[in-house]
């Protein structure tokens, strides 16, 4: 293998040839924010979070999708870097609401640390503001387009399986959204409920329904799990908050792990004291049924019944 | 032995002597009220109603942080009545406080935003005016907004009942209410010592302390309880730590001070990490300190002194022991005149 | 202390006597809030009108240096008015007749004349104090730093147990040590004539048990020198060699030009501390030491309370801990001395010293516990001296008052006291790199009284040059009535104002402490 030498901030790295800058930075422990990077999927290049300075290059390329070259010379940190993170952001949170009061992802968000690490209050712009109804059609995903960055990384993770492939982006410009085929509620789509969007969401426009009003990021205690209803050995969270478990949650999807609903369930009835009554679909509405109906296991329940 | 009184509280008995609060007899019993202005330390306001409960046959909701609790008494915490106030009371406060959690420094440790999420409160309800007053950080220490100001009344009272120096008070009437030095002068043109105790009583972010909270976010700090580097009171405080680094410090309950410190205490703390701090050991050649490895320096004070002592006898030995430093290191400073160098010349600064 | 800091808010009587509470030990201060906001009496002595003095019933501004004058004059008001606590005096104390003796002479008109006191003053407060249910007196530099420094605390001694107010709660005799561990380092036995817990060297079995523990044959048995002998020493050449851990003598000592021409006098000297200071520049070997907050620990607070320091980061750059730096030296000479942990030393501190016997970190976890503590069921000791003292009977040590060394006169015609800002600490090596304290409380200047400043024609801000026999220095001056005319003062703190250059060497003959408090010095327009 070939490798390369640069300077990013004044620090010396040597990294094989055909590493991105972003990857090379840190490996030199040097940070650079990102939206819509993800390790385990397809670079993508859209949110320009992570654009750094390179003299000699027209503008400033985002190092995510920038390979080093031999004696490159990076700043992450300039003036003008910074001061185009900035914009970027006051362009994103021009049209983001404003609720951190009470959002399930306050604490766990990006787009609330990037603001805080570089001083962005408030936009600078105003103009038009998103009003999509929130989508709850379903027992386990909460959509709020509102707060969505269109980094994509929910598109990106859901075609990741080609069998799912649920969501895609729709529309143009200002109008633009993820959406299901045909924009219908996630209840109505394809949908599992795997969750792998949820997991890999940086904002709050993805978050977990049977989690919402149980309690904030920091009171949350985390203990990992891996699934062992077949043989991808997933690994979930089980999070508990006063010792007391409130919820399963899968880790991000990585290294060909699907995630699956079935898993996320079974793991919450093990865990949980209280699991939720299991949603079965009927006439393409979800209804709370027992765990016998669910699991299809009524005729030999019924029987046994009869023997007590 | 006071006389006992027994009360039912969302149908748990609960016996307590008589003058107890309702807020104090619930809370013994474990169950949880939501309080704004309530705090054991400080005098009982009754202003935020946050507190308040149903008890049958009493007019009104009452806040039960003043109100006594009798024999008999039956008290709801729960009550939809009692949610529903409460949501409006936070309703309230909400239509005239700044929608910022986003970069609010004490997003995360916010009496305010819990309430919210524990009560469903998503934002402004009411519209109407909103306060502008402008930032105050004048000074190294503090940062003052009062437009996150709830009117609560903590820091008020912490100044006078704790620090006993009356600094701040209400002022101005209904809308424009504010808390003010006198003349509403800022701190830093008032009396204050900015010893921060109002900023620690604080249930919102209307009072913050400046580095801290403008360079982590609440949830990403480890708190490690220690003792206070400067006089010789003993105060315990939390140093906040983060990535290695001491970035703030906050009170926690000491067993001299309690939640008090002083300015030097509390905001004193930026010399851990001051550029100047030694961090290799230096020895003189040639009239100028130069780095030098652990080895080569400890060798050499090791051959120096062992020299001296063999040529001049042990008393041409001295140590300054330290009172900055600790007991442990103290003891080992002495062990170390004493049975290594083999004299008592060992002082430190009591003296000065 | 005798008590403990939280009973001086149940005080009845709180005489403060050279101690400028509110800025030097703001968080006791509260205490003494407290206690005024309760009702009880406050009488403040001390040459300036500090703001605990404003906070008084009774601001008694003696001249510099006549403490003595004023608590015999009360003690002489308290036996002549026959207020004196008689079973108290007969059953614990001795000596009280020499007392009497001495401060017969002590009228209060007599004190007057030289505190500067009206004689009226001084009995009301010797009766309020006397009278009061409890009485409690707090003191710091102010009372030690003279030449009579241990006679004043005899005299502070002799007026508590005279009457009665001592050996009970929130009655009793206070120092409140000016740093975080300067109890326990004299408890650890950082002094020249005693071990751990005041045992004394000069006693053999100590030097037996010590020798022992220790693992060496023997111990010297002579006193070794205190601070301003080894400077002295290091002058005339008899101490060759030092070795100062986290201590800046050149700004803290008195007669700064001296001790800098001592220490560069040395053959050797090593400096331990966290930065560069003016003494560690002078050292020949400089060891980086960690901060409070790199290390694991205990500070023993001015209450005999042992609390933890505990590690919140690792040390910073290639800085050790002071304990392991010891560790190693004494390895290196061929003395090995290896601990896991200071838990470790602190138990052998434990095993060796009888008032800290019952203490372990295990107990220091849940909270902190005043010595003495002998055992593991020992809760600590809140107050001393509850039945009796250390010594049996406590003794009156009548003492006479003498002035300051150093009087005005006609080239010298002004006396400059020194002390502490409630924003600043000892010789600013913390303080002043705090990217706060020094921000809002940047330059250091010299209090004056106005008529004083009229007098010789220097006006608010003004530079000037203030001389003592021994040196000068540059400074701002404020025009304030918090120092009485003919007074001047300023802090420490300060590297570029550093007062001690003018500061008076000469030392209490017992304790050896510097008469910091009091020296002649002139003053002119820079």
């Amino acid at each position: 293998m070939s490798y390369v030498s640069l300077t990013i901030n004044g620090i010396k790295i040597t990294v094989p040839k055909g590493t991105t800058v972003l990857d090379a930075a840190g490996q030199a422990g040097v940070f650079i924010p990102t939206f819509c990077h993800d390790p385990e999927i397809a670079r993508f290049g859209a949110c320009r979070m992570c654009v750094v300075e390179i003299p000699g290059m027209r503008n400033l390329p985002a190092s995510c999708v920038t390979d080093a070259t031999e004696g490159m010379e990076v700043n992450t940190e300039s003036p003008a870097v910074v001061e185009a993170r900035k914009t970027i952001l006051e362009l994103i949170l021009a049209n983001h609401p404003q609720d951190c009061l009470t959002c399930e992802k306050n604490g766990d968000c990006r787009l609330q640390d990037y603001a805080f690490r570089y001083g962005v209050k408030e936009s600078g712009f105003t103009g038009e503001r998103k009003e999509y109804p929130l989508d709850d059609s379903n027992p386990y995903i909460i959509r709020d387009a509102n707060k969505c960055i269109l980094c994509g990384r929910c598109v990106r993770t859901c075609n990741a399986i080609p069998e799912r492939s649920v969501i895609d982006f729709g529309y143009r410009g200002f109008n633009t959204k993820i959406v299901t085929a045909m924009d219908t509620p996630l209840g109505e789509s394809e949908c599992v409920y795997c969750g792998r969007c949820v997991t890999v969401c940086p904002v709050g426009a993805l978050t977990w329904k049977p989690l919402a009003g149980k309690g904030r990021v920091w009171e949350i205690d985390r203990q990992e799990v891996t699934c062992t209803f077949c043989d991808s050995g997933c690994t979930f969270e089980v999070l508990s908050k006063n010792g007391t478990n409130i919820g399963v949650i899968p880790k991000a999807p990585g290294h060909g792990r699907p995630l699956c609903l079935k898993g996320r369930l079974g793991l919450e009835l093990k865990f949980l004291d209280h699991p939720p009554d299991p949603q079965l679909k009927k006439d393409g509405a979800f209804v709370g049924v027992s765990w016998g109906e669910a699991l299809g296991l009524e005729d030999i329940l019924s029987k046994l019944d009869k023997d007590k | 032995m006071a006389e006992l009184i027994t009360l039912t509280i969302n149908n748990l008995q609960v016996s307590v002597p008589k003058g107890t609060k309702v807020l104090d007899a619930a809370r013994q019993a474990g169950i949880f009220i939501p309080t704004f202005c309530h705090d054991p330390e400080l005098t009982r306001f009754g202003a935020c109603r946050m507190c308040i409960v149903e008890i049958p046959g009493m007019r009104n909701l009452p806040a039960s942080c003043v109100t006594e609790a009798t024999e008999g008494m039956v008290v709801h915490t729960d009550s939809p009545a009692v949610i529903e106030a409460r949501q409006t009371i936070l309703e309230l406060m909400l239509a005239n406080h700044p929608m910022d959690c986003l970069t609010c420094g004490k997003n995360g440790d916010c009496s305010l935003q819990d309430y919210a999420y524990m009560y469903g409160v998503k934002t402004d309800f009411f519209q109407g005016e909103k306060h502008n007053f402008p930032l105050e950080d004048d000074n190294p220490f503090i940062v003052r907004d009062m437009n996150k100001c709830i009117l609560c009344g903590k820091c008020v009272r912490a100044c006078a009942e704790i620090q006993g120096n009356n600094i701040v008070e209400f002022a101005y009437r209904g809308f424009d209410a504010k808390v003010t030095p006198a003349m509403d002068m800022p701190l830093s043109g008032s009396e204050c010592v900015f010893c921060g105790n109002c900023v620690a009583v604080c249930p919102v972010g209307a009072l913050q302390e400046k580095v801290l909270r403008t360079t982590v976010r609440t949830w990403e700090v480890k708190k490690v309880k220690t003792t206070c580097p400067y006089c010789g009171t003993g105060c315990n405080f939390e140093l906040n730590v983060k990535d290695n680094k001491v970035v703030g410090i906050t009170s926690c309950d000491g067993d001299v001070n309690g939640r008090a410190l002083c300015v030097k205490g509390r905001f004193g703390y930026g010399f851990i990490h001051h550029p100047e701090r030694l961090t290799s050991p230096l020895i003189k050649k040639d009239g100028q300190l130069v780095e030098a490895s652990w080895e080569e320096a400890i060798d050499l004070v090791a051959q120096k002194l062992s020299d001296a002592k063999k040529q001049f006898g042990p008393d041409a030995l001295a140590v300054l022991s330290s009172a900055r430093c600790t007991n442990e290191e103290n003891y080992l400073m002495q062990k170390l005149t004493r049975a290594v160098f083999g004299t008592n010349n060992i002082d430190h600064c009591a003296r000065l | 202390m005798t008590n403990s800091i939280e009973e001086i808010a149940k005080a009845d009587f709180i005489l403060a006597i050279g101690t400028n509470t509110t800025e030097s030990h703001p968080i006791i201060s509260l205490q003494v809030k407290k206690a005024r906001r309760n009702g009880s009496t406050l009488v403040v002595a001390d040459p300036r009108r500090t703001a605990i003095a404003e906070l008084a019933d009774v601001h008694m501004q003696l001249k510099s240096g006549s403490d003595i004058a004023l608590l015999n004059g009360m003690a002489h008001v308290i036996i002549s008015e026959e207020l004196w606590d008689k079973d108290f005096v007969a059953n614990r104390t001795e000596d009280f007749e020499a007392l009497k003796d001495t401060v017969a002479r002590y009228t209060p008109e007599y004190a007057a004349e030289i505190t500067g006191i009206p004689a009226q003053t001084i009995k009301e407060v010797a009766r309020g104090y006397a009278q009061a249910p409890s009485a409690t007196i707090l003191y710091t530099m102010g009372i030690t730093q003279h030449i009579c420094g241990t006679h004043n605390v005899f005299a502070v001694a002799n007026l508590a147990m005279l009457c009665g107010q001592i050996g009970k709660p929130s009655s009793g005799v206070n120092p409140l040590r000016g740093q975080n561990n300067v109890q326990g380092a004299c408890d650890m036995g950082a002094l020249p004539n005693v071990y751990t817990g005041y045992q004394a060297v000069t006693v053999e079995d100590h030097r037996v048990k010590f020798a022992k523990a220790w693992n060496v044959s023997e111990l010297p048995a002579q006193p070794g020198l205190t601070v301003g002998d080894m400077l002295e020493g290091a002058s005339n050449g008899s101490v060759k060699a030092m070795y100062i851990m986290g201590e800046n003598p050149v700004l803290s000592d008195p007669d700064a030009n001296h001790v800098v021409h001592a220490l560069q006098k040395l053959d050797f000297l090593v400096v331990q501390d966290i930065f560069l200071t003016e003494t560690a520049a002078l050292a020949d070997v400089v060891l980086p030491a960690a901060s409070f907050a790199e290390k694991e620990g205990t500070f023993s607070n001015t209450e005999r309370r042992v609390q933890r320091v505990r590690k919140a980061i690792d040390p910073v750059g290639d800085s050790k801990a002071d304990w392991q730096i010891i560790c190693n030296v004494a390895t290196a000479m061929n003395y090995p001395m290896r601990y896991a942990s200071p838990a470790e030393i602190f138990d052998e501190v434990a095993s060796v010293t009888p008032s800290y016997a019952g203490i372990s970190y295990a107990r220091l976890d849940k909270e902190g516990i005043q010595w003495p503590c002998p055992n593991e069921e020992h809760p600590g000791t809140t107050y001393l001296h509850k039945d009796k003292f250390v010594r049996g009977l406590g003794k009156f040590n009548p003492v006479e008052y003498i002035p300051p060394a150093e009087q005005p006169d006609r080239e010298y015609p002004l006396l400059l006291s020194t002390g502490r800002r409630h924003f600043h600490y000892h010789t600013g090596t913390m303080t002043q790199r705090t990217g706060a304290l020094e921000v809002h409380y940047g330059t250091e200047y010299l209090e004056i009284n106005p008529d004083d400043a009229c007098a010789i024609n220097i006006s608010d801000g003004d530079m000037v040059r203030l001389t003592s026999r021994r040196g000068q220095v540059e400074v701002k001056v404020k025009l304030t009535d918090v120092v009485p005319q003919g007074l001047v003062f300023t802090s420490f703190h300060f590297p570029a104002v550093a007062i001690n250059k003018l500061t008076n060497p000469v030392r209490d003959p017992i304790s050896k402490i510097p008469e910091l408090k009091v020296c002649s010095v002139k003053l002119e327009k820079a």
